[in-house]
């Protein structure tokens, strides 16, 4: 019987940059051109002021943890517990990921700790960018 | 809408609830439709409006034999209910029909005949939430609490607390799937799922079905039940994506579907005899204690603990026992709303002396969509 593998994100026109930034590492993000507005997930247009003006940018990839779950139920890719987190990224969007590299226990999951992104790799294609405790200084 | 235009006038769950093997969805949807044509003396060709969630209204008219000139089949999770209430009025009021039934039925325990989709992997939940492992609702409805908790200091004792004082208002239901008494201990010693989440500040999962029908305020008084007048209603949506949710303190949608209502009605808070807040989680009667207006930032905690919507407190509140120890399909908010009217016509197993004025509120997805519908029985 095969392993059970997390669920595996399906790219889309609109999504694609963002998977392939992830690929080789980079965490993409979009800036609105007209009002600066820095926003995600993807889309080819500003959710703040609808312009079609919009650029894609590499993200510093730092990040502090918003809030959490550690889970504690079985989930095909996963060994409980884990943490379910949103983060919130420097350039101020927040994203769903896990936080790893450190114990899955509220005291070692502390809300605002400083994060750094990682990315691994779930095949040739995609990659997932995930957050660990930061070692460099903010 | 004309604050007491509109009345409910048949409301009916299925004639079980609980665990349920050997019926499928569509027939705890129909199981739960005959009951409430039976309750107002109605038959399916009297019925020319149709409104329901999860599946499509042609396949419920179909397998009930209606033949609608209205139908919606707004499906925002489990509020959707309180969606189709508040539509229903507005078609009712502009003539586009003249009695509707909205029906629900989910065999979320079972799991015979289901009819809900997936979350598919293009989607942008499907991109960028469930390869993290978010696996069903305790994952997801549950990661804002402890940015509340930080902001507020709410507690986990004030989280045991809302199952415990459900399970009071249970107690009294002898329909309720969760009666014995529990105390705070218990909450916080039970199987952990999502940390904070322990089992017992989880909704139950159960199977079941619930129906309403409305017409216009002068059709009710032909009809045998109490009429339950409609006062006012409000609906709004944010994101299907919690971790877009612009404040995890608050949820947009409660408060612009609460606002509407609220003005809706002309009513204020003090008015209000008895409240229905959908809980699928034990933080949910204190989000939208907050986010309807019943108290203050960071107040519903305590106002909880401090027995104020428990039996006997001055705002009683999930009087069937709720979400966390009634009876939870997945889609809620028909059971608030089956409750709201019980109260309304003073037939409720924890009845509510004297109440007049009943808030139901509910929420779709993970603080997805929210819908709020304020009834009465007595015609303004």
């Amino acid at each position: 019987m095969a392993e059970a593998k997390r669920a595996r994100p399906q790219p889309t026109p609109e999504t694609r940059h963002f998977w392939e930034g992830a690929k080789h590492g980079e965490l993409r993000l979009q800036r609105c051109d007209a009002c600066r507005h820095a926003y995600f997930p993807p889309r080819p247009f500003c959710p703040a002021c609808a312009s079609r003006e919009v650029t894609v940018f590499r993200a510093s990839g730092r990040a502090t943890l918003y809030s959490y779950v550690i889970s504690h139920r079985p989930a095909p890719g996963f060994v409980p517990p884990y943490s379910i987190a949103v983060v919130e990224l420097e350039e101020g969007p927040r994203m769903m990921t896990n936080v790893v590299g450190c114990a899955q226990t509220p005291a070692a999951l502390v809300l605002d700790m400083p994060l750094e992104v990682r990315f691994e790799a779930l095949d040739d294609e995609i990659s997932l960018p995930l957050f660990a405790p930061a070692v460099r200084a903010p | 809408m004309k604050p007491g235009s509109i009345a409910i006038v048949g409301a009916a769950e299925s004639t079980e609830l609980g665990v349920l093997p050997n019926i499928s969805e569509i027939q705890l949807h129909a199981d739960a439709a005959l009951n409430a044509m039976r309750d107002c003396g109605l038959k399916p060709s009297h019925i020319d409006g149709v409104a329901t969630a999860a599946t499509q209204p042609q396949a419920i008219a179909h397998y009930l034999g209606i033949t609608p000139t209205w139908v919606d089949g707004t499906s925002v999770g489990g509020c959707s209910f309180m969606l189709h209430v508040r539509h229903a009025a507005a078609a009712i009021e502009s003539g586009l029909c003249k009695t509707v039934l909205i029906t629900h039925g989910e065999s979320g325990r079972s799991g015979i005949g289901l009819t809900r989709a997936p979350v598919l992997p293009a989607s942008l939940a499907g991109q960028f939430e469930l390869p993290y492992g978010t696996f069903g609702p305790p994952t997801m409805f549950t990661i804002p609490v402890l940015r509340y908790m930080k902001t507020y200091g709410l507690t986990e004792e004030h989280l045991a607390n809302v199952a415990v004082i459900q399970r009071e208002w249970a107690a009294m239901n002898p329909r309720a799937m969760a009666q014995a008494p529990i105390t705070v201990a218990d909450v916080l010693a039970s199987k952990m799922i999502a940390w904070p989440f322990r089992l017992l500040m989880c909704c139950l999962v159960t199977d079941g079905g619930g129906a309403l029908i409305l017409t216009s305020a002068e059709r009710a008084r032909d009809m045998p039940q109490r009429p339950v007048y409609l006062l006012g209603s409000g609906e709004s949506v944010e994101t299907p994506m919690i971790s877009q949710m612009a404040d995890f303190t608050s949820s947009r949608a409660f408060r612009v579907s609460a606002t509407k209502a609220f003005a809706e009605a002309g009513i204020d808070h003090a008015e209000v005899d008895h409240l229905m807040i959908y809980d699928a989680f034990a933080h949910l009667p204190i989000y939208g204690l907050e986010d309807l207006g019943f108290v203050g930032r960071g107040e519903a905690g305590a106002f909880i603990a401090e027995r104020n919507t428990a039996p006997g407190g001055q705002l009683p509140m999930n009087t069937n026992g709720g979400g966390l120890s009634y009876m939870h399909s997945g889609m809620y908010g028909m059971y608030a709303l089956q409750e709201s009217v019980r109260q309304m016509r003073g037939i409720a197993p924890a009845q509510v002396p004297a109440s007049k004025i009943s808030v139901c509120h509910g929420v779709g997805g993970m603080f997805a969509a929210s819908g709020t519908i304020i009834m009465g029985n007595q015609r303004p």
